[in-house]
């Protein structure tokens, strides 16, 4: 599969869990300029340390700069690029769309082929969730869109970077490794 | 044993060798003062607290040590906010405390109450809001460290009323303890030896090699490596505005300062050269003018301790990551191997570039038309009378304007850390405070402040803090009348339409501000009056002197390279280019 050109990159950063971080890395995109498409915060494994997802529009912001002005952060930890080609990036919607009469029937068909689940039930609506990969969220999305989508929340994505399955010789035989 | 927050504050600052805090007292400080009362440390009383965030800075160019503000909260918090900046942009070490409203009235608006921590944390390097009091030593000793090492730069510490109050028992933290507590901060000191090596053989073979020292020079103590790779190389260097001193400008090599007001040499040395080698420097736009047209046929060896630096403006062909003085020593090492016999490397030719250099130095000098009897005062030929008579190692501290820029232009600086300015924030009230720092950071030496008369009236109370401190600087206010640079715009691309520029040249009355806070004031008008009033500032050495020089308002400053411009337009001074034309090369 060919993929345009990606306009996003993700990083994904292990701060220090402690007031205040968050701020100083939202305050460091305001004071820089940078533009960010999502971020997403939650502790890691070791509650001392979060992490940070981060998803940069590449088209208007230097992925190089970013890295390194969020490195002189004194609580930022490690920065890790994600190449969108070589990572999982998951995220969470949840849609309350209008379904009554045909509508509800289709709606449920529809999440149920995107492997979406129902998750609640009202007399003229359904709030449906689904998580997986972005863009079949953003697929999901615009399909559910033509029957009236009354809330809309998305979590923004999430990233580890693919595990190797390979021996890294032969990464280095196909050219990609690096 | 166990201290209160306070006494633990106070002696953590006896632990980091602190002599002096500049600050004033308030509500929410006034734990801290107490203590004070029986330490070693001397407190220079401010009147106004961003004179004491500027004299710590003064106090930091001139010594190399960590500043220190202490002051209150709220409304002092946020007289400091324009220090902590132009510290951050100047990467000065600074450490500054401020009280803050006890923990339980956090978040309710409380008296004083202001986001600190919120609002500094653009302009500080780290800040950090003390929430345990047993923390407070570590927090502090963090805070000397942050301010110190990797960049330089301001470091805040907000400390609630009741965390002063607490006892804690105390302890120092050891380096280790330090090292643990700050998991995410490693700066890099040691250059990669590859990119070294790299960086070698391009200035072997350099043919128009220019070096572009910048203010890192001076942070990194560097200057007698510097000195060392010009002379080993024979390569000239520029010094920019933050670097003035860290190369001698009396030296052969010495190009001067590049950049907007800089010499014509300077900028177009870099302009044509086909190395740049850029060490402790961030191309700044004021040095580059505008940026596509900056240096175009030169390859880059940028160094800096920052790594954001590298790239951030010009992508480097060499970027090394490393503290200046270890890397141009690294440097130098490895271009003696490259010119040992056998190493296959054949020294280029570079003596068309030293003609060509010469050749420019000897057309287009720094040049003003001199002084005629009758004529207004030019301020020019003030700034060379007072370097002529200053005793050497004399400290300089200017404004931001006109003056800035002659006072850089017309003095020779020999010296490492005998120039202190606003370079980065360009911040008007600078300088009086700056040089209360620094004379108090080395009561040795002549301090002189060049002052616009624009400038002084932002910050000079801090006069009655040097007469009642004893502090004995002196102040050459260039008074043109004028807030000059901007009239200078307004002339230059505003079609001569002045607008909100014109201060008045005696009102307020210089002479009797100096006298009315304790300092002898003198007026000089006419060109045989200077070097009598200048020897006269230089022989009081106990309560500060402010001259009140009458210039020319018309003067401006020449060479100039347009906002926006390329550098390859430099604006000499019109008697340079007779038909009024801009060199372009
Ligand atoms: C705090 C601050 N306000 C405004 C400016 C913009 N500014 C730059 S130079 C200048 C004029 C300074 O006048 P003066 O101190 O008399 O110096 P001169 O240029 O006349 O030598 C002004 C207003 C500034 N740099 N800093
Ligand atoms: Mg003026």
């Amino acid at each position: 599969m060919s993929n345009p050109r990606p306009t996003h990159q993700t990083l994904s950063v292990v701060v220090e869990n402690r007031s205040g971080v968050l701020a100083r890395v939202s305050s460091l995109f305001a004071r820089r300029g940078y533009n960010i498409i999502s971020l997403a915060v939650a502790p890691t494994d070791d509650p001392a340390f979060s992490r940070i997802t981060i998803v940069i529009d590449i088209e208007t912001t230097s992925v190089e700069q970013m890295t390194k002005q969020l490195f002189k952060l004194v609580n930022v930890i490690k920065i890790t690029e994600l190449d969108p080609s070589d990572s999982v990036e998951r995220e969470l919607l949840l849609a309350t769309v209008s379904a009554s009469g045909e509508a509800r029937s289709q709606v449920v068909e529809l999440v149920g082929l995107f492997d979406g689940k129902i998750e609640d039930v009202g007399y003229s609506t359904l709030t449906v969730m689904l998580a997986g990969d972005p863009a079949r969220l953003d697929d999901l999305e615009e399909l559910l869109r033509p029957y009236g989508i009354t809330e809309l929340q998305r979590t923004g994505r999430v990233a580890l970077p693919r595990l190797e399955r390979q021996a890294p010789r032969l990464r280095n035989a196909t050219g990609k490794a690096s | 044993m166990k201290l209160t927050g306070a006494q633990a504050l106070i002696k953590s600052l006896e632990m980091e060798s602190v002599e002096v805090v500049f600050g004033l007292p308030g509500g929410c400080i006034l734990p801290a003062y107490d203590p004070l009362l029986d330490s070693p440390i001397r407190h220079i009383l401010v009147r106004h607290e961003q004179g004491a965030g500027h004299m710590a800075e003064g106090y930091a160019h001139v010594t190399g040590r960590p500043g220190v503000a202490m002051v209150t909260s709220g409304p002092a918090a946020t007289n400091m906010v324009t220090p902590l900046c132009d510290a951050y942009m100047d990467s000065v070490p600074m450490v500054a405390i401020t009280g803050q409203v006890g923990r339980p009235f956090i978040g309710t608006d409380a008296f004083q109450e202001c986001d600190t921590v919120g609002i500094t944390r653009s302009v500080t390097k780290h800040n950090e809001l003390v929430m345990d009091p047993h923390e407070l030593p570590l927090i502090i000793r963090q805070a000397f460290h942050l301010a110190t090492t990797g960049r330089p730069g301001p470091v805040l510490v907000d400390v609630p009323k009741d965390v002063l109050q607490a006892e804690i028992d105390w302890w120092w933290p050891s380096d280790a303890d330090l090292a643990a507590s700050l998991p995410g901060y490693r700066p890099t000191t040691k250059g990669h030896p590859r990119m070294i090596k790299e960086a070698a053989r391009l200035i072997a073979a350099a043919e128009r090699p220019v070096i572009y020292a910048g203010g890192g020079i001076l942070k990194a103590r560097a200057a007698e490596v510097l000195l060392e790779l010009a002379e080993t190389t024979g390569i000239p260097v520029v010094t920019t505005l933050m670097a003035r001193g860290a190369f001698p400008d009396d030296h052969p090599l010495c190009l001067g300062m590049p950049g907007m007001h800089g010499n014509y040499t300077a900028i177009t040395a870099m302009q044509q050269s086909d190395l740049l080698i850029a060490l402790g420097t961030r191309f700044d736009d004021r040095v580059t003018g505008r940026v596509g047209a900056f240096a175009p046929t030169a390859k880059v060896v940028h160094v800096d301790i920052d790594p954001a630096e590298l790239g951030k403006i010009r992508k480097p062909d060499v970027p090394i990551v490393g503290d200046c003085r270890q890397v141009i020593g690294e440097i130098v090492k490895a271009l003696r191997v490259l010119a040992q016999p056998g190493s296959g490397v054949a020294p280029p030719d570079r003596t068309p570039w030293r003609s060509q250099l010469s050749g420019w130095q000897e057309r287009f000098p720094l040049h003003y038309d001199p002084q005629v009897e009758g004529d207004a005062l030019k301020p020019q030929l003030v700034m060379e009378t007072l370097r002529d008579s200053a005793p050497d190692e004399t400290i300089l501290v200017s404004g931001v304007g006109q003056h800035q820029m002659w006072a850089s232009q017309f003095w020779k600086f020999n010296h490492p850390y005998t120039w202190v300015n606003s370079g980065g924030l360009g911040t008007m009230g600078f300088s009086v405070p700056a040089a209360i720092g620094a004379k108090v950071g080395r009561p040795d030496r002549t301090v002189w402040a060049v002052d616009g008369d624009g400038c002084f009236q932002m910050t000079a109370q801090e006069l009655a803090t040097a007469a009642s401190e004893r502090i004995p600087v002196k102040v050459a206010i260039l008074n043109n009348a004028y807030l000059g640079m901007v009239r200078q715009w307004q002339e230059m691309f505003y079609e001569e339409r002045y607008s909100e520029v014109y201060l008045s040249p005696d009102l307020p009355d210089y002479v009797k501000w100096a006298e009315a806070m304790g300092c002898v004031g003198i007026r000089v008008e006419h060109p045989e009056e200077v070097q009598p009033a200048i020897d006269k500032a230089n022989s009081i050495d106990d309560r500060p002197v402010v001259i009140d020089f009458r210039t020319d308002a018309r003067e401006k400053v020449f060479p100039m390279v347009p906002a926006g411009a390329s550098n390859d337009q430099v604006v000499v001074h019109p008697s340079q280019a007779p038909g009024g034309e801009r060199f372009v090369q």
